[in-house]
């Protein structure tokens, strides 16, 4: 049986963020959490579940230390949850299905980055030899992808300008952005090569903070602190990690994500009124603009030109100026978003009458993804 | 001053023919016994089962032609490691040999922004250390 509005999204919780020497990973986890089962109305002693992703800087916080540190005596669902950059959408995703079989009744989702002030780890997901061939990390790779789409559709590094462009305008309309000054197409253009075609503003930033939420049935949400944000849909995808190895380099498992989303939600991208895309890169924009339905293959670089993803625009995405310009919390920047735009407590940055929203997170090389369709 | 060595590949039980064979200027695949069909022997799951037809019998190395074509490339300028500090800006391409599976390599012997999609190419071998070569590409014909 479908879970489609069963379950809701109720409160979230911040961190400070930006550079954080001061704090520990541990102590943003916890900062995190307390701010969303606050924010829910509930106590520590309502949460039953926990589900965390690992910090990649620093691992040491698991979802056990969590719960003792959150002085929960019982949970009925304790892990650790990894699906790379997709795992913010996926452990919303896996704690309404654990709810739903009845093995808990409030999951507290929990995520820290530490990359702005954590000292330097080895990469991850290494695979083959690429490290000899100097090829670091996910922007390489990105640009490969959108290198590949370039020469097939077209696209060109001003349209994903546009993107950038369109969100610092966000950001500068949102208090705890880490970019708050305007950019044009000629400062994106005249930014440092990062990995050629990307520059310098395609890329995301790198940032301290941590962000959690809690999961809880739509029937106990009705009686919590805040409006319910309910769950209509949710999908992941996830293709080969390795970019050589996938048959079609320009698919990012993204349009199966979409797929089961829409599906489960039964509307289509013209029902939603804000979009929060995983923007690791502009790139990474543009090609789920494309898999998930919103504009045909080939047709995002057009698509985005003349503003249509600006708050008073007709597809309002990335609102808050998402990891480009924001914070990188990874898929929680545009998650917690999301939630907060169908709560309508965004303040300026406010898209009007915003009831559904669908939101992505993107990882592994831009590979593996997670689909959720919110409304108030 | 010392050159700072780049993070070199490990050899593994499974990848240790591919890099014999790459000191000895030779790029070697694994081909299916049952289909023919080639895999990267650094590909993920290269030793378990045969992606097109499920054989799971241990696939034969065979040398490639090294002549493949450009899928498609960045030219990398952030140094992310101080072992490329000279030599960035540097091209990593995705080349699609002639034998069917890609393979990442950096594109040396022609500027940049020269390369275009599906260019040929040509393997050459570039010896890193002792033990470690790595298959690189070229234009084909140079
Ligand atoms: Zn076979």
């Amino acid at each position: 049986m479908s879970l489609k509005d069963k379950y809701a999204i109720m409160g979230v919780g911040y961190t400070p963020q930006g550079k954080l020497p001061d704090w520990t990973v541990r102590g943003l986890f916890l900062e995190a959490s307390k701010n969303a089962i606050e924010d829910a109305g509930l106590t520590a002693k309502d949460i039953d579940g926990i589900l965390v992703e690992l910090c990649w800087t620093d691992p040491s916080t698991q979802c056990w230390s969590l719960q003792a540190d959150l002085g929960i005596e019982h949970t009925g669902l304790c892990a650790n949850y990894d699906s790379m950059g997709a795992s913010g959408c996926a452990k919303v995703q896996l704690a309404a299905m654990a709810i739903d079989a009845g093995l808990c009744n409030a999951v507290l989702c929990a995520f820290v980055e530490k990359s702005a002030t954590a000292p330097a780890v080895p990469y991850r997901a290494s695979l083959g030899a690429g490290l000899a061939y100097g090829f670091f990390g996910a922007m390489p790779g990105i640009s490969m992808a959108a290198r590949a789409h370039m020469n097939k559709y077209g696209t060109t590094s001003r349209q994903l300008g546009e993107i950038a462009i369109t969100q610092r305008r966000h950001a500068c309309l949102n208090p705890i952005a880490q970019m708050r000054t305007p950019i044009t197409i000629e400062d994106h253009q005249n930014s440092r090569m990062i990995a050629a075609p990307l520059h310098l503003l395609d890329c995301c930033l790198v940032s301290d903070g941590g962000r959690a939420l809690v999961v809880t049935s739509a029937e106990r949400a009705k009686s919590l602190r805040h409006p319910p944000v309910y769950i209509m849909g949710m999908g992941q995808g996830h293709v080969i990690i390795d970019l050589p190895e996938r048959v079609d380099m320009l698919d990012t498992g993204a349009g199966r994500s979409g797929e089961s989303a829409f599906r489960m939600a039964g509307i289509t991208p013209k029902d939603v009124d804000v979009l929060g895309l995983y923007d690791a890169t502009t790139y990474n924009v543009i090609t789920q603009l494309e898999e998930l339905g919103f504009c045909k293959r080939g047709e995002a670089g057009p698509f985005v030109e003349g503003g249509r993803l600006t708050i008073d625009g007709e597809l309002p995405t990335n609102t808050s100026g998402g990891m480009l310009s924001e914070v990188y919390l990874q898929g929680w920047t545009g998650l917690i978003e999301v939630v907060r735009q169908l709560r309508g407590d965004c303040g300026e940055r406010q898209v009007k009458d915003a009831e559904i929203a669908l939101v992505t997170n993107q990882g592994g090389f831009i590979g593996f993804h997670s689909t959720l369709i919110l409304r108030r | 001053m010392a050159q700072i060595q780049k993070p070199l590949p490990a050899i593994t039980e499974t990848t240790k023919p591919y890099w014999e064979a790459a000191r000895r200027h030779e790029l070697l695949l694994l081909k299916c016994v049952d289909c023919g069909h080639y895999r990267h022997p650094l590909a993920p799951g290269q030793s378990f089962m045969c992606p097109n037809c499920t054989s799971v019998k241990q696939p034969q190395w065979a040398k490639a032609s090294g002549r493949g074509k450009i899928a498609t490339w960045t030219v990398v300028h952030k140094v992310f490691h101080p072992a490329f500090a000279d030599e960035a800006p540097y091209v990593v391409a995705i080349v699609q040999l002639e034998e069917g599976p890609r393979m990442i390599a950096n594109v040396r012997g022609i500027k940049p922004e020269d390369i275009r999609a599906d260019m040929e190419v040509e393997v050459f071998f570039e010896d890193l250390t002792e033990e470690i070569t790595l298959p690189q590409f070229r234009p084909a014909g140079k």
